[in-house]
């Protein structure tokens, strides 16, 4: 019985790119040298931006906190390497827009040590201390949306947690941080999980992971002992089954109505480096100033896992794996289904980066778009059971009031429809206008 | 520090496509018609190749006529226009003059499609409509059944294709009833076997039931149809056939008999089908299907024609709309909203 309700664990519709991770998959994490400048934008997650505590000139230590939350839903910031404070100012960014951003000139001649004697006791913490200590690590939603993990630990009154659920799917082609870490850091993994579990006051952890990453799985079942509350669940690989609310559907058989959190069910989801960027604050005290990046794509000369610092431009990063071969059109930030793409090689590494993904021409070749013919493989591969068809139809026409009637809100921007479109529509960006363009109406005055 | 990296483009994710276009899966459905085509060829020999020519040719010329300037060789590249043509060329009876199979051509795709706006935005399906304009127009040459070629080879034409413009064609006693019209007319019933090879009087395409159904298959293991649609059609149809047979079994047709004469098996699988004229929602497709089954049996049986499917699509087509207005998917965590 057991395994025929394994069997049936997965959500409904969704699509299945080709994966691409053969590049990476099976490449160790290595560390990127260090380079000479830092930017640390104050907004790298998403909420109110942090406030600067350094001023220009000033010396900072690598992993001493630069900027300390702006608000409820804010993280710190910490310097990512020892060195000087150059100018705090309004640096463009990853979306093009100028924003306030920290600009650390490293010193060459500093070991870039952390201090490796300050774990915490985080038994010892309450509940409200260690979500303010988590807060301050700056420690966010790694898989890409880079929320603050502080914010979903902070339950309401009455409201409990029951499971705790490592994400560990990576469905995004191309991208392998997760992997690697499930591979090379276990431990780190199931510590980080403990911690955060006991925290939580949850009954179990289940760690959800798509069955193309046997090796993860065989590797984290090897390292779970005997009588722990934790268990690896193989998922079917189908994108976007690392969206939480479709893995709560694969792993649990709940609905998340729109508008509500995992929460709502009594889950607690968080991505894998997450967990353990958790593991590494409160038993190696260091604070999130690095992560891992999939550097992949048909334009790098050497695909690589890094481990990269904060703030480092993305030149740097793609200058280490031997450079951009010749005909590289395009770099996404994140993965290839959604990542956002970036104007300038500059632009830094944030917390929320899993991978830098550079293409050629042949993926990047506009494709002609051809009229709607309500073939219906959006809806299809529509995970939220929304009627994308219609929606584009819409939006091009621009009636976007309209469009609310279509539940235009309950769309997370997975990208699936436009994926599955063989007219070339551009569905999903049409929605995004639609959504952007609903959310920032003015109002008449009353 | 740069702005901008001026070779960089910035096209929004997602990146990756899947490999099926619209112009591929229009082809696909070509390739799935070819065995019902050659065949077609096999039955009623070169009349069959000049009729379904010209009504592609008739099909193509007004695609190209009414097509934007900058956007000639665009249009024509996504095959639609061919796949009109060749569709109407297979409901039209073998023996029909070559000018209104060229004339039906034009009006498929002009007052079918262009009109609407082009590709993706008619409401009725061109090449059923292009049916309707050729058998309101001329209805004694549309409803002139002709025998198979018998031993005049693959080279004898029937002499009324030759009809010169504007002129009817004299019809010269050599015709024949299709298996419908005998049921109807004369309670005279074909044998089934008949009707799965194709070897009955018919349309050039209506005849043989079995490859009819080989093209299906295709299809739907390219994922190119929406197999809740001929299925809720053949299954409608079945089902009602067999119920009336139980209040008069030699005055109704037999279920199979249903399935397989006239039409039914061309209308089912490439034109109810047609993914622009049918609901794109999951339910709206079944209930768009058991709509045409149901209709296909009331104006065969009961009504003054022998046959309905063109009818019946048509009808069909026109409540589209409303169908997908009122059967949206249950959107992810709306438990019990429109399920």
């Amino acid at each position: 019985m057991k395994a025929i309700r394994r069997l049936r664990r997965n959500f409904e519709h969704g699509v299945h790119p080709a994966h691409h991770k053969g590049q990476t998959e099976n490449l160790p994490i290595q560390r990127v040298p260090f380079g000479t400048e830092y930017l640390m934008p104050l907004g790298q997650h998403i909420g109110v931006p942090a406030q600067a505590v350094v001023v220009a000139g000033e010396r900072v230590q690598r992993g001493q906190l630069i900027a300390k939350p702006g608000g409820f839903v804010s993280t710190g910031l910490h310097s990512p390497v020892t060195g000087t404070v150059r100018d705090i100012g309004d640096f463009r960014g990853v979306d093009g827009r100028f924003a306030p951003a920290i600009k650390i000139e490293a010193d060459p001649f500093a070991t870039q040590k952390v201090d490796a004697n300050a774990a915490l006791d985080w038994e010892a913490m309450s509940l409200e201390e260690f979500i303010e200590a988590v807060q301050m690590a700056g420690i966010v939603g790694m898989g890409g949306a880079a929320f603050p993990a502080h914010v979903k630990l902070s339950v309401p009154d009455g409201v409990r947690i029951r499971h705790l659920l490592i994400n560990g799917a990576e469905c995004e082609p191309y991208l392998t941080t997760d992997h690697r870490l499930m591979i090379e850091r276990p431990e780190a993994l199931l510590e980080g999980a403990e911690i955060m579990r006991q925290k939580l006051g949850a009954e179990d952890t289940f760690i959800g992971v798509e069955m193309n990453k046997p090796d993860a799985i065989e590797i984290l079942n090897q390292h779970i002992k005997p009588g722990d509350p934790v268990h690896v669940v193989p998922l079917k690989v189908k994108y976007p089954q690392g969206a939480e609310k479709m893995m709560i559907k694969s792993v649990f058989d709940k609905e998340v109505p729109p508008g509500q959190l995992p929460r709502d069910v009594e889950v607690n989801v968080n991505n894998v480096g997450t967990i353990v960027a958790i593991a590494d604050y409160f038993l190696r005290g260091m604070p999130l100033i690095e992560r891992v990046v999939t550097v992949a794509g048909p334009g790098v000369t050497y695909p690589a896992n890094l481990i990269v610092p904060l703030g480092t431009p993305v030149r740097d990063v793609v200058k280490f794996c031997g450079g951009l071969k010749p005909g590289s059109r395009e770099i996404i930030m994140g993965g290839p289904m959604m990542g956002r793409p970036i104007a300038s090689l500059d632009v830094p590494i944030l917390k929320g980066c899993s991978g830098v993904l550079v293409f050629t021409g042949e993926q990047t070749a506009r494709q002609k778009e051809y009229p709607c013919i309500s073939c219906g493989r959006c809806l299809e591969a529509c995970p939220y059971f929304l009627n994308p068809s219609r929606l584009a139809r819409l939006s091009k026409s621009r009636m976007f009031d309209e469009m609310k009637d279509y539940h235009v809100f309950d769309c997370v921007e997975c990208g699936c429809c436009t994926f599955a479109c063989p007219s070339h529509i551009p569905i999903v960006q049409l929605i995004r206008t639609a959504k952007d363009d609903l959310a920032n109406r003015k109002e008449p005055d009353a | 520090m740069k702005n901008r990296d001026p070779d960089l483009l910035l096209f929004h994710a997602p990146l990756l496509r899947q490999g099926m276009t619209t112009p591929k899966a229009m082809r696909d459905v070509l390739y799935a018609l070819l065995p019902a085509t050659l065949a077609s060829l096999w039955f009623f020999g070169l009349s069959a190749a000049l009729v379904l020519g010209a009504c592609i040719a008739g099909a193509v010329l007004a695609e190209w006529v009414f097509a934007d300037r900058a956007e000639r060789g665009e249009s024509l590249r996504d095959a639609s226009g061919i796949l009109t043509g060749l569709l109407l060329g297979l409901t039209l009876p073998p023996g029909l003059p070559l000018w209104m199979a060229f004339l039906g051509g034009v009006v498929a795709i002009s007052l079918g499609k262009v009109i609407w706006g082009g590709l993706g935005h008619n409401l009725f399906n061109p090449a059923l409509l292009g049916r309707a304009f050729l058998l309101a127009t001329f209805p004694i040459a549309m409803t002139t059944w002709v025998p198979l070629t018998g031993d005049g080879g693959f080279f004898d034409i029937y002499p009324s294709n030759l009809a010169l413009p504007f002129m009817q064609a004299s019809v010269d006693g050599m015709t024949s009833a299709t298996p419908l019209g005998m049921m109807k007319f004369e309670q005279e019933v074909t044998p089934l076997v008949n009707l799965a090879f194709g070897n009955t009087a018919g349309s050039l395409g209506e005849t043989s039931g079995l490859l009819l159904l080989l093209g299906g298959v295709y299809l739907f293991l390219r994922r190119d149809l929406d197999w809740r649609i001929p299925v809720s059609i053949l299954l409608s149809v079945a089902i009602f056939s067999l119920v009336l047979t139980f209040f008069d079994a030699a005055r109704f047709p037999t279920p199979q008999f249903s399935i397989f004469s006239g039409g039914l098996l061309l209308g089912a699988l490439y034109m109810a089908t047609d993914p622009v004229t049918s609901p794109v929602t999951p339910k709206g497709a079944w209930i768009f299907g058991i709509g045409v089954g149901v209709l296909v049996v009331l104006i065969r049986v009961f009504g003054g024609l022998p046959e309905g499917v063109m009818y019946a699509i048509l009808l069909m087509n026109a409540a589209t709309p409303l169908i997908d207005r009122y059967t949206q998917p249950r959107v992810f965590g709306r438990g019990g909203e429109s399920k």
